[in-house]
This record gives C-alpha cells, structure tokens and sequence, in this order.
C-alpha cells in the first residue's frame, strides 16, 4: 500500500509553522516586535476585521512569532491549531471562559497543579463556576460527578505531585458518552512522550514555561484544539452556545458553523483573547521556539536522568517510597507502559523516612539541585509541596493528593546523573543524621 | 441556513445574513469529503461584500442530510435543485477540485442558470490512482493521509499558514475525518467517472475562470490544459507555489481572483 509522506515528529519540532522570512531572508523565526500591522488599503483593513482575509491586525489578537509558536505545537499534539497565551494558568482560563458560563460545572481530577486548583477551588466559585474534584484513577467518582450543568472534565497527563496517570481513553470515553469535552494539561509530558488527542482528548494546554522551553527563562502557554469535538452532536446538543449560537459580539457569528474544526479556537480568540487580553509577548514564542528545537532531544536525556536518579531513591534506606510511573510498583506503572512507552517524564516525589523537619534539612543540603517553584528546567529542580506550591490546601486535601509533609518533588534537569545521585545521596545523609 | 433540497434538509453557509432578492448570488461547492468550510475566508468576504451566498454542504456532507451524489451530472442537478429551493433564478458558481466538475457540468447543462462559473483546481479528466480508491473503499484512514499529502505544496506542509496559529494539514486531516463512512469513496468514483468533461466545456456559454495551483500534485495543472482549450471564454489565474489546496493556501490570491472576475 502506498503510504503518505509526512513530516516526523523531530523535523516538526524544528520546523512546523516557521519559513524564511519572505522579506529578508532570516533562517530564525522574527522577533516581530509590533504592537500593529499596516494595512494595504481600507478594504483590506475591514475584511481583516472581519475574518474575511488572513492576516495580522494588532498583537493581542495575533502576531507573526507567536503564531509560529501556536503553529508548531498544534503540529506537534497533532492538533488543527493553538493560541499561545500569557501564561499556562492563561490558557487553563481561556479554555474554561471559551466553554462556561455561571451556573454551569467542571469535573476535575484532585491532582493538580496547585495554581489549576486556586483557580478552580477558589476563584471560578466567585464567578458561579463550580468544580467537583475527584480521585483521577476513580472512572466511577469521575461517572458520579457528572451533573446536568458539566461542561467539561480535566486532569493533567500525570498528577502533580504524586504522577497518578490520567487514563485518557477512558476518561474520554466516559466525556463523550455526556456529550463533553475532555480538556487534559500535557506541561509533565510534552508532546514528544504523550499525544493526548492520539487517546481521546479533546483540549490540550501546556504551561510553555516547562520542558517546551527547558530554560526557565520565560512564562507563557498554550491552548491546542485536537478539532475532533462535535460541538453540534445531538449528546452535545445545547450545551455550548458560546459556539454554537450567534454570538452578538462578532456580527452574529456562529462559530461551529464557520469552522467545523476548529470553532474552539475562533471563540476563544475573538472573545477570550480579544477581551480578557492574556496574550503570549512575541519576545516570549521566540523563546520558547528556541527550547522546542530541540525538545525531543532533552526529552531523552530528562526521562533517562529521571530513571537512573528514581532507581537510586528507591533502593535508599532513608527513602520510604518513590512516586514515578516507570517503577513496577507505581500504581499506574501498566497504564504508564501503554500511555507513555517512551517514558514518565522527569518530574516525580520521593517520601523520606523523616520529618517535616528532616525534609526541610534535605533540601537545604543539596546543592546542584535548585530550591524553587518549577519544573522542566535543564537544571535539576527541588521543592517542597506542602510548604509551597499546595501550601493553601488542608492536610486532609494533602493527602487526598497524595501529597505527604515528607513529601519532596524532583524536577530531573540534564547533568550528569551521577553528579545528581552525589547530591542527593550527600543530603539524605545530612537529613538522616539530623535530629528529628 | 436551512432548505430542503430533493427531499432531504440541506445545510449552506451564507455569512450569517440573510439572502437578498435584489443582490446576486455566488453558489461555492466542495471537494470530495469537505464541507462549505473549506471556503470560511472567500464565501463570508462575498457575503459581506453585496453578494447573496451559498455555500453548500453536498448531500452526505457537513450538515446536510441524505446519501452522497453518486455522478458528477447528480450533483450538477442538485445544484439547481439547490436554486430553485433558495429561489434563486441564475446564479455564478465557484467550485473546487470535484466541486468544479459540478460546476463545469452544471454551466454546461443548465446554461440559463449559471451566469458565471469559476474552477479552482479542475482535472479533466479527473483519473483517481487505484490505490488512493482501493482505500477509500475500505474506509481506510490512509485516503485521508494520502489526499492530504498530495493536495497541499511541499512547503506548506511545513506550515506557514496565512491563517494566523492554524495548522494547515491538521486542519484538513480532521475535516476529512468528519466525513462519514463511504463518502470519500463516493466522492472519488464520481470524479474518476466523469469521462465528458472536455464536451461540457465546450458547451459552457458563460464566461469562465480557471484557477490553477503551480504546486498541485492532487489535480495537476497540466491535466487542465485541454479543458482551458475547449472552454469558448475562460480566464486563468496560476498561483505560484500553491499546491490543491488553493483556498487555505492562498485564500487571498483566491479571494483577488474571483472577486474580479464575479
């Protein structure tokens, strides 16, 4: 059988959306530091308005480098398009405000960034959007939260912080059986180790701060559209009039009837971006185009690191447990081998045999590991969540989320892993020595 | 907005307005497993700018009931059926790849109600290879693989896509997938079929524009040159580098062709 010939997913990283500069030639991606674009005449400028011409007309709505950006990492998810946003947490808002209005309800795994659930524990409350919470390995908790008003269910790919695998193809079986869209955040596993739309998902989003950059120089995000949701099915049917209703604010559009694949992104950057205005900076797409280039291969050297580090925790006497899907006793260690056969990321948590004090003595004592709040760096990261990123929740939803006062979560950066096992191995014993 | 159409209810995009009896029409028709979207930038542009439009989706497509056309000269019928249900009298007719098969059929058949007609990436004959057939038989995915490595350049598979943060053959993959169970196939036969091309060309009394993509591997531009021959009055645009997929590749340069010539 003839096969078509497309591009791999290493030449995408490299290439997908960017072509030499027409005007002057430049190899890299322009920075096109422009607030605003020339228009060639007034009818020109009207049907930019419009949506009757492609084109560029002001850098809140679309700008050329970041539309490089949105290009190459709807190309490599496998998805018709994106919108590059301020930050990750932008993105996540965008999705939701694109899809929900008061009234109505998400259904949320309870592993999640913490950021992901200030926002919907505490803020979206406030504009009458409700989420229940649930344990992402339950299919029947997710089943049970599902109520007349649920727009849309969301985990991430791999929990934060205790990795619990989201099972993407039954998740999104159980959403589409209700006519909704799943909406998953890929930040752990980047396209290169997980495809969400290849099982099922619907949305993707990733904090581009992560291992899409891997330099943690810069905050941005993304929002990709798989184009497969049929926002006008009968199970869909009435559900999301922001799409399939006209919509007074662009000329009575109807967006599912203007694009069929792609009415999602419309809305979201004729309304969200336009009116809540969280754009990606151009200076930002460049930067983190300069990370993608070579994602796939600091993907390999971060999941190697990832093992050869976990594998020394595991096996550690002052260790109790280690939380990484790649070990045969992770809960999800099965799931894992299927969804990520190239590996579980390099961000995982460790339990100490210790205290709360013992742990802080730990992270004081490493050096090559940074003490911050991030993950996806070249460099090796470490913190500590109950006292940081999930420091607003109580310790009842602490341990709901797998999260221990012990606990400590590794970002596995590019050294030698060698040097990174001396680190660690130094701290543990500085941390085991201390007085309890 | 919704009519029916031989009996079944037909989906066709006219720019959210409505249609007006005193302003022309411009009827746009698909290709083989597309829908009235593929011409979002050129039909809402027409719609805004003193034109009624009609953007259909065929029978068996997008949102519009009913089993796919089977022929060329089916869908050529239907789209008069078309015009008589929106009451319309003569319209032009904008057509791309197997589209423009039924707009060719359709000004050489029903001359007194096609004032005009354009053809974006017209093949005539229009021989589909065994392969890309056999597949679409089966409902097998590679079809729509294959169908969108040859319709789009070599360049824009790399992306570039004038439509700012769209990736061009994802888009087009997925639209492709909508398509339900043996519509390509259908689709595909029609056009390979279609054997009197050339003789409808000769009985086409409208004026006539042709639009050719340099690139285009799916419906070559040297497979056009003997219907820009029998065509009594033809115009031809080339657009340089654009593969199959003229209007998301070029949508302008496509929006600039017909909007001097309807």
């Amino acid at each position: 059988m003839t096969t078509a010939k497309t591009h791999r997913f290493d030449t995408l990283s490299l290439h997908a959306g960017a072509v030499p500069d027409p005007t002057t030639g430049a190899r890299a991606t322009p920075i096109y530091q422009s607030t605003s674009f020339v228009f060639p005449d007034s009818d020109h400028a009207a049907a930019l308005f419009n949506m009757e011409r492609a084109g560029h007309v002001y850098s809140r709505i679309t700008n050329p480098t970041v539309a490089v950006f949105e290009e190459r990492i709807a190309a490599l998810e496998g998805g018709v398009g994106a919108i590059g946003t301020a930050s990750g947490q932008a993105a996540l808002h965008l999705a939701i405000a694109t899809l929900l209005g008061a009234g109505q309800h998400i259904v949320a795994s309870r592993s999640l960034y913490g950021g992901s659930h200030n926002l919907l524990d505490y803020t979206l409350p406030r504009f009458g959007i409700e989420t229940t919470f649930v344990d992402p390995r339950d299919l029947a908790a997710w089943r049970a939260a599902i109520r007349p008003g649920t727009r849309l269910l969301f985990g991430e790919t791999l929990g934060n912080p205790g990795l619990e695998v989201l099972d993407i193809p039954r998740v999104a079986a159980l959403a589409h059986e209700h006519g909704l869209p799943l909406l998953v955040d890929s930040t752990f596993t980047t396209p290169w180790l997980l495809r969400p739309f290849d099982h099922g998902a619907d949305l993707v989003l990733h904090s581009a701060t992560k291992f899409l950059s891997g330099h943690g120089v810069v905050i941005g995000g993304a929002i990709v559209d798989g184009g497969t949701f049929d926002w006008d099915a009968p199970a869909s049917r009435g559900k999301f009039p922001t799409l399939t209703e006209p919509y007074r604010g662009f000329h009575d559009m109807v967006f599912s009837e203007e694009s069929t694949t792609a009415a999602f992104l419309l809305r979201a950057r004729r309304e969200g971006i336009r009116d809540f205005g969280a754009c990606m900076a151009p200076l930002t797409a460049f930067q983190i185009l300069q990370g993608m280039e070579t994602l796939p291969l600091r993907m390999a050297r971060h999941v190697a690191n990832a093992r050869v580090v976990a594998s020394f925790l595991a096996t550690h006497p002052f260790v109790a447990t280690v939380g990484y899907p790649d070990l045969p006793d992770h809960p999800d260690h099965e799931l894992a081998k299927r969804l990520l056969p190239r590996g579980s990321g390099a961000v995982f948590s460790f339990t100490i045999k210790g205290t709360r004090a013992q742990g802080r003595k730990l992270i004081e004592a490493l050096t090559l590991f940074s003490h911050l709040a991030n993950v996806g760096d070249a460099k090796s990261l470490v913190i500590h969540p109950a006292s940081t990123t999930h420091f607003r929740m109580s310790v009842d939803d602490l341990a709901r989320a797998g999260i221990g006062e012990g606990t400590i979560r590794l970002s596995i950066g590019l050294e030698d892993p060698d040097d990174l096992i001396e680190d660690l191995s130094r701290a543990l014993y500085v941390a085991a020595k201390a007085t309890a | 907005m919704r009519l029916t159409v031989a009996g079944h209810e037909t989906y066709a995009y006219t720019g959210a307005r409505p249609l007006v009896a005193t302003q022309p029409t411009v009827v746009f028709v698909h290709g083989a497993a597309h829908d009235h979207s593929i011409w979002a930038l050129q039909s809402r542009y027409v719609a805004h700018h003193g034109s009624n439009v009609l953007a259909v989706d065929l029978p068996g497509h997008g949102r519009s009931d009913g089993a796919p056309l089977a022929s060329i000269g089916a869908i050529a019928a239907w789209l008069v059926a078309l015009l008589d249900a929106a009451g319309v009298e003569r319209a032009a007719v904008v057509g791309h790849s197997m589209g423009a098969l039924a707009g060719l059929e359709t000004a050489a058949r029903y001359p007194a109600r096609v004032r005009k007609v354009a053809l974006l990436g017209p093949s005539v004959p229009m021989p589909v290879s065994d392969a890309l057939l056999a597949a679409a038989k089966n409902d097998d995915h590679v079809a729509f693989e294959l169908i969108n490595a040859w319709s789009h350049s070599v360049a824009r598979q790399l992306g570039g896509n004038p439509v700012p943060g769209m990736w061009m053959t994802g888009a087009a993959l997925r639209l492709m997938e909508r398509s339900r169970p043996g519509v390509l196939h259908t689709d595909l036969a029609a056009c390979h079929a279609y054997a009197d091309g050339l003789d409808a060309a000769a009985r086409v009394t409208c004026p006539t524009l042709v639009i050719l993509g340099e690139r285009d591997l799916m419906a070559p531009a040297r497979n056009a040159r003997a219907l820009l021959a029998a065509l009594p009055d033809v115009r031809t645009v080339s657009l340089r580098g654009a593969g199959h997929a003229l209007m998301t590749e070029q949508p302008d340069a496509v929006l600039d062709a017909l909007r001097t010539f309807l």
